[in-house]
């Protein structure tokens, strides 16, 4: 078990190590979801509530994971790594939760930046609509780990991910948007944790399946 | 018809067109694997009169 | 192969004599909606259809769960085709659906009927997985991948469903209801004739386009012996 998580924490810091070094995902990461928020002002009309907004950040942040999960298994791509990690002694399954770490690590470093500028440009953010952003944050990287290897196998790869992992999100922006506005928090917040339990099971036990040859 | 009817006639149809529509994209195959099979087993012929082995 | 199997041919006759039986049943012996009017007849059909969409798709997740624990060779065409079949009764389901919801309510989409919204998110998971399936190289990676997919989207399923219901909170103002069936006796055995008939009916087209792609597989490998 400690030499799973081991592998688990190597995979993972390797990754961190690799975007500070390289620092291309992040910083795009960032500048988008800034620039995101930014067009969102212009497209809401002058007259809606604070609702139509909940929406769009729930929009924007899937969409700035989207950027992210594309480059996510680049590194092991372009050096023909994700051969090798697949032939190591270790369980498939790390390199799926090593990943998911690592890209829930970069998905936080955006929210840093994005949340608070949503609070500043449009709405206040209670603790549901956090407890509501974690959570799902959750969900997007355990199933975009392994959509993004999906795709990562195919010829269309950019093209494909939105394609596979949209209709997978539509629940995770119905339990978002609802923790944000709804008067019933509570239950958006346990179907998220819901979602979260349901697909990162069925992500891990799926990955090594995904990933051989 | 009343308006009622045309909308459940058009129900009804739409499900009958789709499935007309299989059978004829289905028809569409079996003729083709038709044809594909026929050049196969002139290709068998030649080897066969040709005296090579026919794998097997 | 098909020693086991039922005769297709039973089946098949079996489907189109239930079909005849479901259309007399329908429009000669279930009295007319007292609610609804005739166009509760649409029932009779759009239901039907939509729980053989659903019990397509679960035929897939069970071939595809099947291929990734056992390594069969059959399993990924019939997982396909399984979901091939379960994409045209979902996009039947939409469109009669549609056809029903103008016939009730005026309008030929409304976000408040469940049942429509969750086939569409579904139709658009499943219309991925053939892009999927298409733009990678045939071979082991691509059947589990469509196996893999496949299992995802029973998965979702549920979880739609329940994000849905939970959406109508605070998506859709508008709210049109259907009386629920309060079906009399004849009502609920046309009904069982016509979903019964519509079943085998989808699964005489899934043994046929099975048989289909199984034959095109072959002559594929026969063409490579014979002119390689």
């Amino acid at each position: 078990m400690s030499a799973y998580l081991g592998d688990v924490a190597a995979l993972a810091r390797k990754d961190l190590r690799l975007e500070l070094r390289a620092r291309d995902t992040l910083p795009a990461m960032l500048l988008f979801v800034l620039a995101t928020l930014v067009v969102f002002h212009f497209a809401l009309p002058a007259d809606v509530g604070d609702d139509p907004a909940y929406g769009l950040l729930w929009v924007a942040l899937v969409f700035t994971s989207l950027l992210g999960l594309a480059r996510a298994w680049v590194p092991e791509r372009e050096a023909g790594a994700l051969d090798g990690l697949v032939l190591a002694p270790s369980d498939r399954s790390a390199i799926w939760l090593g990943k998911t770490i690592a890209s829930l690590a970069f998905l936080a470093a955006a929210e840093v930046v994005a949340l608070p500028a949503f609070v500043l440009f449009f709405a206040p953010l209670d603790a549901n609509a956090l407890a509501g952003v974690v959570l799902a944050s959750v969900g997007i990287c355990a199933v975009g780990s392994l959509v993004s290897a999906m795709a990562a196998a195919s010829r269309g790869r950019e093209v494909l991910l939105p394609l596979i992992f949209l209709p997978l999100a539509i629940p995770i922006v119905v339990g978002g948007v609802g923790s944000s506005i709804s008067e019933e928090p509570a239950k958006f917040l346990a179907f998220l944790g819901l979602y979260d339990a349901v697909f990162a099971i069925l992500s891990w036990a799926a990955f090594e399946y995904v990933v051989t040859e | 018809m009343s308006a009622a009817e045309k909308y459940v006639a058009a129900a009804y149809g739409v499900f009958l067109v789709f499935v007309l529509c299989w059978v004829v994209i289905i028809a569409t195959k079996l003729s083709r694997l038709e044809r594909e099979t026929g050049e196969l087993v002139r290709l068998a012929r030649t080897r066969v009169a040709a005296g090579e082995p026919t794998d097997g | 192969m098909s020693m086991r199997k039922p005769s297709l041919t039973l089946l098949a006759s079996l489907a189109t004599a239930l079909a005849a039986v479901a259309v007399a049943m329908i429009f000669f012996v279930a009295p007319e909606d007292a609610d609804q009017g005739l166009s509760q007849k649409i029932f009779y059909v759009h239901v039907p259809i939509a729980l053989t969409a659903y019990a397509c798709f679960g035929l897939a997740a069970w071939k595809a769960f099947r291929l990734l624990t056992t390594r069969g060779d059959r399993y990924d065409l019939e997982s396909y085709t399984g979901v091939h079949q379960g994409t045209i009764f979902g996009a039947l389901t939409l469109v009669t659906g549609s056809i029903w919801a103008k016939a009730s309510w005026g309008v030929w989409w409304t976000w408040s009927s469940n049942q429509l919204v969750l086939f569409l998110v579904l139709f658009l998971f499943y219309c991925a997985y053939f892009m999927l399936r298409y733009s990678i190289e045939p071979g082991p990676r691509r059947e589990r991948i469509s196996a893999v997919y496949a299992l995802f989207g029973v998965a979702l399923v549920p979880v739609s469903f329940l994000a849905i219901r939970l959406a109508s909170d605070f998506i859709h103002p508008t709210v049109f209801t259907r009386d629920g069936p309060q079906m009399t006796g004849e009502m609920f055995a046309a009904f069982c004739v016509s979903w019964a008939a519509i079943t085998l009916l989808a699964y005489v087209m899934y043994r046929v386009e099975l048989a289909g792609k199984r034959t095109d597989a072959n002559l594929r490998e026969l063409r490579e012996v014979l002119a390689p």
